[in-house]
């Protein structure tokens, strides 16, 4: 009771600086600097179309860079934590009820086309509203969807493992050209800009943005065929 | 408008809080820290809307020569994209966490654990 009424207290209190927030809050007119900056920069600079894109991989592509290894980080304690001290159960052992009609047959029709559009929205991140992230999660979903159909099928971890170092170490490796053939570490000016809002514009943004999304789908199935991997309790 | 979606944030950090402290459940808290993560989202995204404009995102709706008169902030986007990959990740780590908790414990009460308690 009095943990709850102490909650309370300090929920209230909280609350009263919120509506504080709240109430002078005023919204700019107007862009503040920066990001008038990057508004009307963005164009000739980098050419990609999704300005926010622009941000993320270019003006801000070491933030990026450093949020991926986060996410790496996560995924591999996911798996360590999971993993380490236990005995292995091989999937046989293991006995589920069979999934239903609807879900294994609308699974095999959906997952491909999940996996495309998550292509889709990566590709056309410097274009269309999405990227990397999101379409990595979106492949990520179809991954989950195949696991709900049949719990005990098991993704290679192999495959997972390469597939991530390997658009990890290329991401780098495309950051280092920046130094050597442009203005600098992540710079896209390696490749031609091109005309703004065709699919081949902005240089390496759509390079960098495929191989982000493929790491974070990567990711993401890991931490999803390790938590689908442990065993019943 | 921006008024509506901001009160709508600070209310789920709000209800996130009580979930997390009221609740013993560990499943429970995670649910609800997960709930105070998107009112932390949904307040960054307001705090970069500008009335009458539009998503930032150039095209012929938008030209690049008056973008900055016509589109919303992009960095508050910028960082939630980050806010939300990076809270994802957490939410993994915590639901790992808890899984090896009731390994060890054979219960999700968090008052159960006692090892750091004085």
């Amino acid at each position: 009771m009095i943990r709850k009424f102490a909650a309370l207290l300090l929920l209230a209190g909280i609350a009263a600086i919120f509506m504080g927030l709240l109430f002078t809050y005023e919204p700019d007119p107007e862009l503040n600097t920066t990001a008038r900056y990057y508004a009307e920069r963005t164009a000739a600079d980098i050419g990609a179309a999704n300005i926010v894109t622009a941000i993320v991989v270019t003006y801000r592509g070491l933030d990026t860079l450093g949020e991926v290894t986060v996410l790496f980080l996560s995924a591999a304690i996911v798996g360590l934590v999971l993993a380490s001290g236990r005995r292995k159960k091989t999937a046989k052992e293991r006995t589920v009820t069979p999934a239903g009609e609807l879900l294994a047959t609308g699974s095999t029709l959906l997952a491909p086309l999940i996996m495309l559009l998550g292509v889709y929205v990566f590709v056309n991140g410097h274009l269309t509203p999405g990227g990397g992230f999101q379409g990595g999660a979106i492949i990520a979903s179809g991954m989950l969807l195949l696991l709900l159909t049949d719990p005990l099928k098991h993704f290679s971890h192999t495959l997972i493992a390469t597939v991530e170092s390997l658009s990890g170490i290329l991401y780098v490796a495309i950051g280092l050209l920046g130094i050597f053939l442009a203005g600098g570490f992540l710079d896209n000016r390696i490749l031609p800009i091109g005309t703004l809002g065709t699919l081949f514009s902005a240089g390496a943004i759509p390079l960098i943005y495929s191989l982000i999304g493929l790491k974070v789908g990567a990711e993401f199935s890991s931490i999803l065929a390790h938590l689908s991997e442990t065993e019943e309790l | 408008m921006a008024l509506i979606a901001m009160a709508a944030g600070f209310i789920l950090i709000l209800i996130g809080f009580y979930g997390a402290l009221t609740n013993r459940n560990i499943l429970r808290m995670i649910v609800a820290f997960t709930v105070a993560d998107t009112g932390v989202n949904i307040v960054m995204v307001t705090v970069g809307y500008l009335r009458d404009r539009t998503a930032p995102i150039l095209d012929n709706a938008v030209p690049a020569a008056d973008a900055a008169a016509r589109i919303i902030d992009p960095v508050p986007q910028a960082l939630v994209l980050t806010a939300i990959v990076i809270g994802m990740g957490v939410t993994a780590l915590m639901l790992a966490f808890a899984y090896r908790f009731y390994e060890k414990k054979r219960t999700l009460d968090i008052t159960k654990c006692t090892e750091l308690k004085w």
